[in-house]
Order: structure tokens, then C-alpha cells, then sequence
């Protein structure tokens, strides 16, 4: 797998890819998409990585430890339940922030879209956790 | 700039519920949601390891408090329920406390709090880093939300979080034993809830719904005799949870290999749980199917009532025996269930705190154990009594509770389950639990007398002193002895004085008997007056 052409090609294959996961992720409310699948992409994208360029050098450049990052997630998933206990309102409930940009177009911020936030990091953080496992495994061997 | 709750453009949907929910419903959530939240930080905070205790301490004592807080409530006001995102119940997800579930997990969290003061005595740092507390939350999250939801598959959901979080618990040393534990408990549990998932499905199925007070309410109306045959199969899904008689190998095969902080945590809590949901499905939810499989949990009881004790005095490894000492307790518990009056399920809600309580303690007396010995192989130990009495106090002290010998906690959850065996005329349930008393006190002298009473090991050296014993460390008397030498002076008092758990167990069954209580907090009092 350790080809000039795939070393080269793999860190603009995997910017594209966490790009696309975004893009997923957040067109997830209203159409095909969402947190978990936005996840699994971008953890494909870190496990491409990973092969082209070495597990040590992706667990450098993410920073934080995966669990760590899905740690994050349950986090924020739990949050966004939290948040109606400032309306009035049961666990979990949807709530909706609707900002209007200087050029007319609404921002539309909801709970449900911070909870998969939650679930997107949850996701990219255990599935690449196992992913630069594996691949170690296969690096020392 | 405005918050609204619906999107705009957009007529509240009739599913939804209307009016404002008062903060103090949040102690339903409470419980389940902040050790779900202390172990997302936790996790996130797994540089720290200096961090990790005391904020898991803090946020069990949070927890214990919300628990008691809901369970006063839940005594005072009736079972107090909320259904997730504002939706209508059978839409929403519900979570629904009764005196039951919540006597349930507010002794589930004073458990983890003691357990989690004793993990301090044998922790290593390398474990910390791989979220040993931030698992012990999320256990008791799952634990706690097994116990709290009013949804069957929400339930199955809370099984799940359990399952992940005690097999991280069951294999974070990494040594072959455990890796060994944690396929056999894995495999078994993972087929008992496939079979729980099935049950779900045909449930569904069958009467359209998933939530529990609808599934009481309209289980009457289904006329196919197939929901005997989904009974069954909640049956055999739960009481191999429960680690009932003959599916009840996976027990004892894996409960000796984690630290034995770990082991004290999964006889406390995992068990429990299938017991449980059987008492849920077959006096709540599909009530009629109690008296079509009386006889099947008759005898699975009485099997495991009596077989249990056996296997426990089988074993040379402390730590298994124990493990066959919890299923006793199970085969009480099932006893109580089999004998399905509220005087039967009385004992049975007496019987579990008991078994919580004592099992809890017994894993971690037999961890200081371990310290000293070196070894869990009771063969190998002996002369513990001169090496640490108290000790030896303390073990003797559970093996009576366990067996239930007066005054001691044990005594009374046995007390009355034989006293509702005779009110039923059911004179073949009463010997059988009496004779599990006998057979469990047999077992635990018998493990007192290998560990404490003789001098030395076993064999032609057993009168001389052995040598292989060593002091407990500071530190394992600071973190070990003193948790758990609380815990079983706590069960000490709690049997002189049973008052509190008479109350408890009797409220908790009077509460599973009249499920109109727990349907109407459901639905609203006025909306199943209607129907």
C-alpha cells in the first residue's frame, strides 16, 4: 500500500473526505445524511491516512486521543438534552435558534443538530480508535 | 433573534404534549443522566489521571443524592415518570419510576460509591488511563436506566450500555484469564439479548407498542395465544441475565477474572437487572402469563435454590464459589417471583437489596483476601484469622447474612419469602429455601474455615503457620478495609433494624401489584380513566 502515488495522494483525499463529512453531517436534518454516516466518513478518512503516512503521524496530527474525541461527542449529545431544562420542557426536547444573517439568509441552530454534532464525534473517535489500533498491529508485525 | 421550541412555519404536532414540565421532574433524568455525563468528561480528561477519582466520587455522590431525592419523591407522591423530547407517551420515550425501580437504583449508587472508594485501594495507573472510573459510571448509567425506563426497547438499549461498559471493566487488565472470562460472558449475553430482541419484535408485533403502561394497557385486548409464547421468550432472555439455573455458566466462569473491585460491582448490580425485568414482564406487562409459566419458574427456582449452594461448596477458587453464592440468591429471588403474591414479591424486592448489599461486600472482603493470600485458591490459603481478625469478622459476619441467619440482613427478605410460600400452601418453595439456607451456610463456613480458620495451607503443613501471608499495605488499608468494613457494618445495622426495609420492600410490591398507579403516571390519571 506504500506507493509514491498513494503517499501523495492521501492527505488531499483525506482533507476531501473530512470536508465531505462536514457537509453530510450537517445537511444530515433535513436530508440523507447525518452524524453517523458524516462520522464514518471521516473516520475513513483517518484510517487513509494512517496507512499512507504511519498511525504515529495521524495520532500527531489529531491532537487529542480518539476516545478522548468520543468522549466529546457523548458529551455534547448529553448537552443538548440538558438544554431544555431552560424552557421548561423534558429531557431531549427540540429546540430551534433561528439567526438572520446580515444578507437575509436564516441560520437555523437547533438541539437535534448539536446532538449529531455529538454523534458524529462519537463516531470518528471510537471507529478511528479501533481503525490506528488495527493498523498498528499491522505496522509492528 | 428568538427561541422558539418549533421550528417555524410548523403546527405543533398533535403528538406533543402541551404546558410547561417543572424542573423537579428532572429527578427522573438525574440519575441516569449525570453518571452518563461525569464519564463523557472523564473520558475527555484521560491525561488526568489525578482528576479521575474525585470527580467520579463527586459525581456519585451527585448521583446517590438525585437517587434518594427521586426515591422520597416516588414514596411520597407516586410513581413519577417523564417522556423524552415532549412528546406524548406511547410516541416518546418514557422514563418511569415506581417504589420498585427506584428502591432499585438509589442501592445501586450507593454501591458504586462504595466500590469506587475501594478501586482506589488497587488501581493502576495504567488502568486509569484506559477509563476504569469513566466505565464504572457508564455501568452504572446503564444500570440505573435498566431500572428507571418505561420503554421495552429503551430497556434493551440500557442492556447494551451495561454489556459495553462490563466488558471494558472485564478485560482492562489484559491478562489471559480475563480475555478467557470475557468471551464466556460475552457470548452468553450477547444470545440473551438477541433472544430479548426477538421478544421485542414479536411484541411490537403483536400489540403494536413498545412502551410498557401500553403494553399493560392493551396486552388484555391481544387474543393470540402467541404472547405466551413472547413471554416465555422474555423469560428465557432474562433469567439468562439473571444467571438463572441451567443458563447460568457464565457466571461463575467470568466473574473471578476482573479485579475483584469489578467482580463486587457485577454481583451487586448486573444480576439484579434480569431479576428485575422478569418481575416487569410478568406481573406488569404481559400479567396473564404469570400463572401459564408458575410452574416453569417453580422449578428453575427450586433448582437453582439447591444447586447453587452445591456448586458454591464444589469450588477451590474463593472467588467462583462466590459466584455460585449470588445465584443462590437468585434462585430466592426467583422463588419469590414463582410465588407471585405481593407478600412473594415483598421478599423478593428485600431479598435483592439484601443480595446487593451483602454480595457487594463479600467480593470486596474476599479482594483484601487476595492482597494478603497472593491467591484466590483456597487451598492456598489459610491463617488469615491471625493475620487480620477483622477481617475474618467481617467475612463471617456476610457468609450469615448471605444465608440469612438472624439477626443479620439476610434473615428477613428469607422470612417473609417463606411466609408468603405459606400463605400459598406452597410447602415444597419453603423447604427448598430453607434448605438453600443450610446448603449456602455450609458453603460459606466452609470458605471461612479454608481462609481464616485453619493455620496453614491445605495438606500436611495445614497446622503450621503460613508464611506466604502478607500484611495488607497502607494503602489497601486506607481505600480497602475501611469502604468495605463500612459497607458490612452498614449491613449490620440495616438487619438490627428493619424497619426501613420492610417499608421499602412493602411499598415497592404494593407498587408492581396496582400498575394502574404506574400506567395513569404515564398516561395522565384522566386519560386512562377514559379508556
Amino acid at each position: 500500500m506504500n506507493t509514491v502515488i498513494f503517499r501523495t495522494i492521501a492527505p488531499f483525499l483525506a482533507a476531501l473526505m473530512i470536508l465531505f463529512s462536514v457537509f453530510v453531517l450537517l445537511r444530515g436534518h433535513n436530508e440523507p445524511g447525518g452524524g453517523f454516516i458524516g462520522g464514518l466518513i471521516a473516520a475513513s478518512a483517518i484510517a487513509i491516512y494512517g496507512i499512507a503516512a504511519g498511525v504515529n503521524e495521524v495520532r500527531k496530527a489529531l491532537v487529542f486521543h480518539p476516545i478522548a474525541v468520543a468522549g466529546l461527542g457523548v458529551f455534547l449529545a448529553t448537552l443538548a438534552g440538558f438544554m431544555s431544562l431552560f424552557v421548561d420542557a423534558p429531557f431531549l426536547k427540540g429546540l430551534w435558534l433561528f439567526l438572520e444573517l446580515s444578507d437575509g439568509t436564516e441560520l437555523a441552530l437547533s438541539t437535534p443538530l448539536l446532538f449529531d454534532i455529538g454523534v458524529y464525534f462519537v463516531v470518528v473517535g471510537a471507529i478511528s480508535a479501533i481503525a490506528l489500533e488495527l493498523e498498528e498491529d499491522e505496522e509492528t508485525r | 433573534m428568538a427561541v422558539s421550541s418549533t421550528p417555524k412555519n410548523l403546527e405543533l404536532p398533535p403528538a406533543m404534549i402541551e404546558g410547561a414540565t417543572a424542573a423537579a421532574d428532572w429527578l427522573i433524568v438525574w440519575p441516569v443522566a449525570l453518571p452518563m455525563i461525569g464519564a463523557a468528561i472523564l473520558v475527555m480528561a484521560r491525561k488526568r489521571p489525578e482528576w479521575q477519582a474525585p470527580f467520579a466520587f463527586t459525581i456519585l455522590l451527585a448521583t446517590l443524592v438525585a437517587n434518594f431525592m427521586l426515591y422520597m419523591r416516588v414514596q411520597g407522591e407516586g410513581p413519577l415518570t417523564m417522556t423524552m423530547g415532549n412528546w406524548l407517551p406511547p410516541y416518546g420515550i418514557s422514563l418511569a419510576a415506581d417504589s420498585l425501580s427506584a428502591l432499585f437504583s438509589l442501592v445501586s449508587a450507593f454501591i458504586m460509591l462504595v466500590v469506587i472508594l475501594f478501586v482506589q485501594s488497587e488501581i493502576e495507573v495504567r488502568e486509569n488511563k484506559f477509563g476504569y472510573h469513566p466505565l464504572l459510571l457508564l455501568l452504572l448509567a446503564g444500570v440505573s436506566g435498566g431500572f428507571l425506563t418505561g420503554d421495552l426497547f429503551n430497556l434493551y438499549v440500557w442492556f447494551e450500555v451495561m454489556l459495553i461498559a462490563s466488558f471494558g471493566l472485564l478485560i482492562i487488565g489484559g491478562r489471559k484469564i480475563q480475555l478467557d472470562g470475557a468471551v464466556k460472558y460475552g457470548f452468553l449475553n450477547f444470545l440473551a439479548t438477541t433472544f430479548f430482541l426477538i421478544a421485542i419484535g414479536f411484541t411490537y408485533g403483536l400489540v403494536g407498542t413498545l412502551n410498557m403502561a401500553d403494553i399493560a394497557l392493551k396486552v388484555p385486548q391481544v387474543e393470540s395465544g402467541a404472547i405466551y409464547a413472547v413471554a416465555a421468550l422474555f423469560f428465557l432472555a432474562f433469567a439468562m441475565k439473571a444467571a438463572a439455573f441451567p443458563l447460568n455458566s457464565w457466571l461463575p466462569a467470568s466473574y473471578h477474572a476482573p479485579d475483584p473491585a469489578v467482580s463486587a460491582v457485577f454481583a451487586g448490580l448486573l444480576t439484579k437487572v434480569g431479576v428485575y425485568a422478569l418481575v416487569r414482564t410478568h406481573l406488569l406487562l404481559i400479567p396473564q402469563s404469570h400463572a401459564y409459566l408458575q410452574l416453569l419458574i417453580e422449578i428453575i427456582a427450586g433448582f437453582t435454590l439447591v444447586l447453587a449452594p452445591l456448586g458454591a461448596m464444589a469450588q477451590t477458587n474463593a472467588r467462583r464459589a462466590l459466584g455460585f453464592l449470588v445465584i443462590g440468591g437468585i434462585g430466592a429471588m426467583m422463588a419469590g417471583l414463582a410465588i407471585g403474591t405481593p407478600t412473594g414479591i415483598f421478599g423478593l424486592a428485600t431479598y435483592a437489596v439484601n443480595s446487593m448489599l451483602v454480595m457487594t461486600a463479600l467480593y470486596l472482603v474476599v479482594g483484601l483476601v487476595e492482597r494478603m493470600g497472593g491467591t484466590s485458591d483456597i487451598r492456598k490459603l489459610g491463617g488469615l484469622y491471625r493475620a487480620n481478625s477483622w477481617l475474618s469478622i467481617m467475612f463471617i459476619t456476610l457468609v450469615f447474612a448471605v444465608a440469612g441467619l438472624p439477626p443479620l440482613l439476610g434473615f428477613w427478605p428469607k422470612m417473609v419469602l417463606v411466609q408468603a410460600g405459606i400463605e400459598m400452601s406452597n410447602y415444597w418453595m419453603v423447604s427448598l429455601i430453607l434448605l438453600n439456607s443450610i446448603l449456602t451456610s455450609i458453603a460459606g463456613t466452609r470458605l471461612w474455615a479454608h481462609i481464616f480458620w485453619r493455620d496453614g495451607r491445605e495438606g500436611v503443613n495445614s497446622e503450621q503457620i503460613n508464611t506466604r501471608i502478607r500484611p495488607l499495605p497502607p494503602r489497601a488499608k486506607v481505600w480497602g478495609l475501611w469502604p468495605a468494613g463500612m459497607l458490612v457494618a452498614f449491613i449490620f445495622v440495616a438487619g438490627l433494624v428493619p424497619q426501613p426495609l420492610f417499608k421499602a420492600g412493602a411499598t415497592a410490591a404494593f407498587a408492581v401489584y396496582d400498575p394502574g398507579e404506574y400506567v395513569g403516571a404515564v398516561f395522565g390519571r384522566e386519560a386512562v380513566a377514559q379508556e
